[in-house]
Order: structure tokens, then sequence, then C-alpha cells
């Protein structure tokens, strides 16, 4: 729309034209709102404010002014706005109570080591770490108990382990079928198979969920004869059904977009259906199967209820047919019964942050490859 | 087929290229090429089997479970009884938060389409900073839209209207039926933008430059000419993220979602029932699987129809959209 007017002659006119950008500025605005409040919760934990040691040792009550107001908040085990709303009076009860607790643990927990460590350190949830009564150090997410122990790593491996099981089963099937779709089908094979593989995307992941707990659990058991029923494995080989129309229609999308001329050059000189779908049309829309696989794996680790309903156990272990848990399921599990502002509550938002990061990177290096991809295909068409 | 007339050769349209190619095809058998070209196919077999598979089994299994009673009846509190429950107060949450969200999700998600399409020049960098955020918003993991309600709408906004409003005792400051829509508002925004460009770039630039040639302004143009025609994309967008939302269970289970609530929600403020949630419940939590297996499958099956209803008609529209789209180019 080429056609420009002078605002001052149209003042509504002008209005809502800002009024709409305004509007349209509305996603930027969630992503960093997104961004900003979900770190928001999990700051205290970056910052080392948080301290879980059982332990400490006592500050006493008229030593209150030599420390920081953030280091007695700490201390106190309060979050910021609880902090902000005692007076000086109140927190020097709460300080003297501290130190009757301090004084009221029993002989033998006193001299446990482990009481004495702040397990949100960034040391603890990392690293391997040897507790009391282990005869190596461990990685161990236990977040409740009397020490509670929040090594990530566990996490970690759970996720990767569902997302790479997922992707190893969905993405050779999804680009096969992208290939079919839209180089060797017949149109009219086309519409019919499109759309209804667009339809699985509309299945709601809970339902897959219990297909996979009910049915699939108990075949893919009985095909592969592995002890425990609900594993990794089956909760990736569901995971890999959610993501498949995901990585589907990106994939079918970019081979559609290599220009006719390609396609038509290979078919003259000779070269079957296949070997142009294989050797010309595929490579040439390499950069956006690419894309698809990070789009999905994108999707795969952000995947919530399926691998809730699956398997939810955290145990360290690189198996796939022992149970494992993700960074989501953990999330999701546990969020309900963390106390809101304590140390479980702040490391389950620091989680949901480093996944915002992992997905943001995967989405921006997806829509990066596309949009380049895209962009080169349309010079040549 | 020995003999071949050079008229066989001769493509009458571009789609004749299939014709051609199968017919050498015939001529020179190539087995990798057969078997590759199988594989493909069996993939392609296999994700539909896969589909039908979880389509059949839940009809065939949830099929005996539903009746009118099931679907009008408010659960006693053990709702793991077959004879007692019913889902009654689950379809009512479940379409309550969907429609708030619609009202909140469709304005915002039409008038940013409007933007892109209508007034942003492509190349600027504003317009890509959006495109990039719609883009990333539609792949955000739904957790973490619970984890951001959570902290956002309830802790932050919520608990700020009730020191406001109503001397700090906890009204809104807790989970309640408006902070999970507005969640799945957020989550659902690209879901209306990106099926709103589509139906605004499939109307004629023919039709605005004639409405701007006799002496419309912009905005008239948009709101008399463009919006109406772009009102069944408008109406996709918001089908398809109505069915997306509906299913979703992650970001409602810290912002609204309740395990059992004796009424129907009446307020916003008020915790709801979930059908996707119940499933969940249903699948997780039951203390004889057997005994439940009935009711689950039954409540899956009115999820699905659900969500697949308004899935369906979401793609018959699209579907005759991206034809005139089609025709245009």
């Amino acid at each position: 729309m080429g056609i420009h007017r002078g605002h001052k002659a149209r003042p509504g006119e002008w209005l809502a034209e800002k009024f709409i950008f305004l509007v349209s500025l509305s996603a930027i605005l969630m992503v960093l709102l997104i961004f900003l409040f979900v770190a928001r919760e999990a700051l205290p934990v970056f910052f080392g404010e948080t301290n879980t040691a059982l332990v400490q040792k006592p500050i006493p009550p008229d030593e209150m002014d030599k420390h920081s107001p953030a280091e007695l908040q700490a201390y106190l085990e309060l979050t910021p706005d609880q902090f902000k709303k005692m007076d000086k009076a109140t927190l020097r009860d709460l300080m003297n109570v501290k130190v009757e607790a301090q004084n009221d643990i029993p002989e033998d927990f006193r001299n446990d080591p482990d009481a004495r460590i702040n397990t949100t350190e960034w040391k603890y949830l990392f690293h391997a770490h040897k507790w009391n009564g282990y005869a190596n150090p461990e990685h161990i997410w236990q977040p409740v108990g009397q020490i509670k122990k929040f090594n990530i790593i566990p996490l970690f491996v759970g996720t990767l382990k569902v997302t790479l099981i997922g992707l190893l089963f969905a993405v050779p099937l999804a680009v096969g079928a992208a290939i079919y779709v839209s180089q060797l089908a017949r149109p009219r094979v086309r519409e019919i198979v499109k759309p209804a593989i667009e339809m699985l995307s509309g299945i709601p992941s809970v339902v897959v969920g219990v297909f996979a707990l009910l049915v699939m659990a108990t075949v893919l058991q009985s095909l592969f004869h592995y002890e425990t029923r609900l594993n990794a494995f089956v909760a990736g080989i569901a995971l890999g059904f959610a993501v498949i129309p995901v990585i589907f229609s990106i994939a079918e999308d970019a081979l559609t977009s290599v220009p006719r001329a390609y396609t038509q050059a290979a078919l003259a000189l000779g070269s079957s259906r296949w070997q142009t779908a294989w050797q010309i049309v595929l490579p040439a829309a390499l950069p956006g199967v690419f894309a698809a696989a990070v789009l999905g794996f994108g999707r795969a680790i952000g995947e919530t209820m399926i691998v809730l309903m699956v398997c939810s156990a955290s145990v360290m272990s690189w198996s796939i047919f022992d149970s494992a848990r993700s960074i989501t399921t953990t999330i999701a599990a546990e969020m309900a019964e963390a106390v809101a502002g304590g140390p479980h509550y702040q490391i389950l938002f620091m989680l949901g942050a480093l996944l915002f990061a992992a997905t943001f990177i995967s989405n921006m290096l997806g829509d990066f490859v596309i949009h380049r991809f895209k962009s080169k295909m349309e010079g040549k068409r | 087929m020995n003999t071949v007339t050079p008229s066989q050769y001769l493509p009458e349209s571009s789609s004749d290229t299939t014709r051609m190619t199968r017919h050498f095809r015939a001529e020179k058998f190539d087995f990798w090429s057969f078997f590759f070209s199988g594989l493909t196919g069996l993939a392609t077999l296999f994700i539909l089997g896969i589909l039908a598979t979880i389509l059949l089994n839940i009809i065939v299994n949830g099929w005996n479970g539903l009746s009118w009673h099931f679907v009008s009846t408010i659960p006693k509190k053990d709702f793991f009884d077959i004879h007692t429950t019913g889902v009654l107060p689950m379809i009512v949450g479940t379409a309550f938060r969907v429609i708030v969200m619609t009202i909140f999700v469709i304005p915002v998600g039409v008038i940013t389409a409007i933007y892109l399409t209508e007034y942003a020049a492509n190349t600027s960098v504003i317009t890509r900073i959006i495109r990039a955020a719609v883009n990333n918003l539609a792949g955000v993991p739904s957790i973490v839209f619970g984890l951001f309600g959570l902290g956002f709408f309830i802790n932050f906004v919520g608990k700020n209207m009730d020191k406001l409003l109503h001397n700090a005792s906890a009204v809104w400051g807790q989970p309640a039926l408006i902070w999970a829509s507005l969640t799945l508002a957020v989550m659902t925004l690209p879901v209306v933008i990106v099926a709103t460009e589509e139906s605004l770039k499939a109307i004629p630039p023919g039709l605005r430059e004639a409405s701007l040639a006799l002496g419309a302004t912009k905005l008239e143009t948009i709101l008399k000419i463009v919006l109406p025609q772009a009102l069944p994309g408008i109406m996709t967008g918001g089908i398809l993220a109505v069915s997306r939302a509906a299913g979703e269970v992650a970001p409602i289970l810290f912002t609204g979602v309740a395990y059992y609530m004796a009424s129907l929600p009446s307020h916003l403020s008020d915790q709801f029932m979930d059908l996707g949630y119940h499933v969940f419940v249903l699948s997780t939590q039951s203390p004889n699987i057997e005994q439940t297996r009935p009711i689950l499958y039954a409540t899956v099956l009115v999820l699905l129809m659900l969500t697949f209803a308004l899935n369906i008609v979401a793609i018959l529209i699209r579907a005759r959209v991206r034809k005139k789209l089609r025709a245009l180019q």
C-alpha cells in the first residue's frame, strides 16, 4: 500500500495507526515478560542468596546491624516480600527463634557434614558430591527430605535421553513421509495424507500420554522384553508421535519450495523420480530439513504431559530402558508441593528459565536457517 | 508399451510430469528407486497407522462409557466410580476458560496481523523483531507458560490487584480462571496471528486499491473491505487456537485448575475443573486402574471429540482460504 497521507489532516486515522502499531508490539512484550518473570523468581539462586544449610553459624540478634538486608533475609529463609513487610522488632524475634532452633538440632545431626552444606550452590547443582552414607560421589535430585539435594544433572540426562529417542524415531519417519508426500505421491493422495498427518498434531498430549500408558507400554514391553514397563524408551516413542507432525510440516514445506526447474531438469536428463528426490531435491532442501529437526527438538524438550504420565522417577542412568525424569516433568510434578519462595520453588523456576533459554536458542536457529533457505530458493525461482 | 509415440512425451500441462516419469520408470525398472520410494511410502503409511490406531483405540474403548448421564452429571468427590461419575464440570470449565481466552487473544492477534500485513514494511527492523517474537512465542514450552502465569499473572498482577482493591486479602493473587485463560491467550497468540495473516494475504490487492481509489482512507479500507473478506481466516485462527488450548494441561497446572470442585465455576476468580487435567488425574492418581479405565477412555473420547470437531472445521475453512490464495498466485 504505497499511499501515504499527512497525518495532520486525519488525526483519527493517525491515532488508529499508532494504536495498531502499539498492539502489535505485544508479542515482543510477552516474550520479554516471560523471560523476566520466570527468571525473577529464580534470581536468589543465581545470586547465591538462597541458603539451605540446616546447621548455620548463628548470628546473635545484637549483631543484626552488621549484616546486609540480603544476608539477613537469606539467613531467616524469608522471601523478599515477607522481609520487606517486617519491622525491626519482628526481625529480632525471628532471629531469636532461629538461634534457639539451631540449639535444638539433635547432636548426631549436627555432626553430619551434609547438614552444613548449602545445597543450592552451583557446585552442588552440577557436580557429583559424596553425600553422607554414599560410597561414591553421586548426582542426586532429591528435593524433599531433611537434606534437600538439587543436583540437576539427572534431569538433564533424563531430558536428553527422552528427547533423543523421540527424535531418532520421529525424524526419519517424518522426513521420509515428507519426501513421499511432496515428491512421489500423486496430487490426490497428497491432498488426503497431508491434512491427516496435520491432524495428528491436533491430538492433545494428554491423549497421546494415555495411549502410551495403556497400550504402547504393554505392546513395546512384549516386543523388547525389558524389565520396567514404563521407561524412557516408551516416553521417547510417544514423544516422537507428538513431534512427527511438526517436523513433517516444516520439512514438507521446505521440499516443496525447491524450484520446479530443478526437478524438471533432472527428470529430463533421465533420472527416476526417486533419484531426483534423493539427489536433487533433498540436498537443495537440506537446510530446511535440518531446521525442521531443530524445531522438532525444541518442541520435544518442551513437551510435558506425555513424559509426566509415562515415566517419572529421577534416576541417574543412561540406559533407555530405565525411568527418566525430564526438566518439564520435574517442574509440573513438584511445583505444587514446593513452598512458594523457598529454595525448591526457586530452583524449579531456574529450570524453567533454562528451558526457555534452550528453546529460544533452538527456535532462533531454526528460524534463521529457514529464513535464509527460503530467500535463497525464492531468488532462484 | 514397446512403441512410444512422440505425442506421449509432450506435456499438456505442468502436472503431466508425473505421468511422463511413470512412463520412463516402466521402461527402465530401477530396483533401488523402487525400494526407497517404497520406504518413504511405508513411513507415510506408518504415521497414518499410528493416527488411526490412537483414534480407533480411544473410540472403541470409550464409546460404551459415553452417555447423556456421563456428560451431564456433576460427580461427587470420589469420581472414580463409573456409575455416579460425570464430566459436566470439566466440560464447563474447559469451555469457560477457552471462551475467556478467545476474548483476549482474537483482538490482539488480529490487530497484530493487520499491522504486519497492511502497515509494516516487510524489511523494517521492527517487523522482523515482531515476526521473530511471534515465532519464538510459538516454540516456548507449555510448562514455561505455566510458570509465567504463576510468576507474572498470579504473583505480580494478582497480588498487586489485591493490595490495591481488597486490602491484601487473597482474591486475585491465587490460581483462578482468568489467569489460566490469560496464560493460554499468550500461548495461542501466534496461532491467531499466523492464520489471520495468511487470510489477509489471500485478499487481492486490487480490492484495496479500488477502495483507496474511490477515496476511502486506509483505515476505512481495512475495516470495511479487508476484514470482512478475511473473516473465514480469522475464524480459522480462532478455532485452531481454541482447539490447541482446549487440550493443553501444562499451562493451567499452576494457574487455575482444581483437582475437585463441588460446584461449577461462576466467577473469573474461581478455580475450575478441566477435561485434560481430569484425564491426567484419572490415569495417574486412580486407586484401581482397571475400574477407572472405562471412565478414563470415555473422558478422553469427550476431549478428543471436542478438539477434533474444532480442528476439522478449521481445516475445512483453511483449505478454502488456501485455494483462494493459490488462485491468486
